[in-house]
């Protein structure tokens, strides 16, 4: 029983890497239709450059704020300078180009910061909490990811900025109508996905250590996530991402082993492709005619 | 009176094909000027021109300065308001959110003022703030539209077919609302119907359109009272 709830409780953990990582591509989807392929390389990278950060010798939260500042620059770079060419371009364009990001991504990081695995400092203590239940870090990354998720929230929600994304995503010809500028939201949107990346990156990597393939499994179940909780709910996708968290730890330990973990991404993928395409809480809209 | 906007051989095209073949109009500043013609005579892609929405030649000024070629988001920063064919409600988000999308260029206190204002004109806005303009009638989100344009505060309010698909009975009721704003707004509009006896009563000044060309123009009541015209162009 003990090692039940303990396996639920790093589900949740791990979970919350793959919220963060499943809303980054759902804000990405919302606004392009796309999935971003190179979202976990991007979030690869932003880690490389908290740790270089920290080995700089700045304090691990400045180096943490600093990889979020610099990965929302990026993020909206890549916007800017690759997405926008093939905006209108047809679907296997944008679909080569993602693909093509995340080769450029993944090898330029190996190549800045070369591919021998490197440890990451957890800002957390290392002892066990709430009676053995819980890992410090554990506890730690899950409330940052969680703080983070709120704040991305209350931003969508209850400011102009948020509410002109959220407007530039759903009907952009409107929007431009309104005065919003468009092609910047979709920039800000593409910042605010690498940012969100980089958290998720640095909260995973002292559990998995850090190398330039570090996301690419995370990537598979956020992925996971985001489809069964629905694809364009970005509510969905964070509740989706811990809820294939707990499958996959309890599945892990007590179904199919931990080296077949991965296949429960593809299990969940295909389930819910064929079963619920919409996802848990893919959004319905009522319109009248 | 001066002229708030003036169109000088105005041309567009959707890709290859033209819709607009050298337009001269002009909408006088605080009045109302119609904009009639038959399906495909232009009418929409009048519109859309003046908002840089498809390609153009020849020149368009507002207020004495040009606007032709200018991005959509500008121009709409210059004042210019735009009902659009559809209405362009976002469906997804509620009437409140619809409402602060309307007046996003402008500072967030004095837009909150004007909402009371919207309340006083749409009642039905006020009882349905809160919920998601998707469900709205189509009456409905037609006044949702027209709230979300008066927000902007425009000096120019371009409105297509704010009568289509809706019983006869709301398009009175919306056209007399429409009456209380030119009263009280002081906003110019340019209106374009295929309602042509409710636009003419409405407006001022009135062009008829006819494949991409100007046909006839003149006061609206000029125009309504002319047999031949009503006869062969507006068909009743």
């Amino acid at each position: 029983m003990e090692g039940f709830i303990h396996q639920i409780i790093s589900g949740i953990a791990t979970g919350g890497i793959y919220a963060s990582v499943a809303l980054a591509l759902v804000m990405i989807y919302q606004a392009t239709h796309h999935v971003n392929f190179a979202q976990g390389e991007m979030a690869t990278f932003s880690t490389y450059i908290a740790l270089v950060l920290i080995n700089m010798g700045l304090p691990y939260w400045v180096a943490f704020v600093g990889s979020f500042a610099i990965s929302f620059v990026i993020g909206v770079a890549i916007e800017r300078l690759l997405m926008r060419p093939v905006a209108n371009a047809p679907v296997l364009t944008s679909v080569g180009v993602f693909v093509g990001l995340l080769l450029i991504v993944n090898s330029v990081t190996g190549w800045f910061f070369d591919y021998t695995i490197k440890q990451f400092p957890s800002p957390f203590p290392d002892k066990s909490l709430l009676g053995g239940f819980v890992s410090g870090h554990e506890l730690g990354s899950t409330g940052v990811t969680l703080a983070v998720l709120i704040l991305v929230y209350l931003f969508f929600r209850h400011t102009r900025l948020g509410l002109a994304m959220r407007a530039a995503a759903f009907n952009p010809a409107s929007s431009r109508l309104v005065g919003v500028r468009v092609g910047w939201m979709l920039a800000l949107g593409w910042g605010l996905a690498a940012a969100i990346g980089s958290v998720a990156g640095c909260m995973v990597a002292p559990v998995v250590f850090l190398d330039p393939n570090m996301m690419s499994g995370i990537l598979l179940y956020a992925f996971a996530g985001a489809l069964l909780g629905g694809i364009d709910s970005p509510l969905g996708a964070v509740l989706g991402g811990f809820l294939v968290g707990v499958i996959e730890n309890l599945g892990g330990a007590y179904v199919v082993g931990t080296e077949l973990k991965l296949t429960l991404a593809l299990v969940i993928i295909i389930t819910v492709l064929t079963l619920k395409p919409s996802g848990l809480m893919g959004r319905k809209v009522y319109s009248r005619v | 009176m001066t002229a708030l906007l003036e169109a000088k051989a105005l041309h567009a095209a959707y890709g290859e094909t033209k819709v607009l073949h050298g337009l001269d109009f002009a909408v006088e500043q605080g009045s109302v000027t119609a904009l009639l013609g038959a399906n495909g005579a232009g009418k929409t892609s009048t519109l859309r021109a003046i908002c840089g929405m498809v390609r153009t030649q020849g020149e368009i000024l507002l207020g004495g300065k040009r606007i032709d070629g200018m991005a959509t988001e500008d121009i709409v920063r210059l004042g210019v308001a735009h009902v659009p064919d559809g209405r362009g409600t976002f469906m997804e988000l509620t009437v409140e959110e619809n409402m602060r999308l309307g007046a996003y260029t402008r500072p967030a206190r004095a837009a909150t003022a004007d909402f009371d204002k919207m309340f006083g004109y749409f009642p039905r806005l006020k009882e349905r703030y809160r919920q998601q303009a998707g469900t709205l009638s189509g009456g409905e989100q037609q006044m949702l539209a027209i709230a979300r344009a008066l927000l902007l505060r425009p000096r120019l309010l371009l409105l297509d077919e704010p009568s289509f698909g809706l019983a006869p009975l709301i398009v009175r009721e919306i056209f007399g609302i429409m009456r209380r704003i030119r009263d009280e707004e002081g906003v110019s509009i340019l209106l374009v119907e295929q309602n042509a006896s409710i636009a003419l009563e409405f407006a001022h000044d009135a062009y008829l359109l006819e494949t991409g060309r100007i046909v006839v123009s003149g006061l609206a009541s000029d125009i309504a009272k002319d047999e031949s015209v009503r006869r062969s162009y507006l068909g009743y």
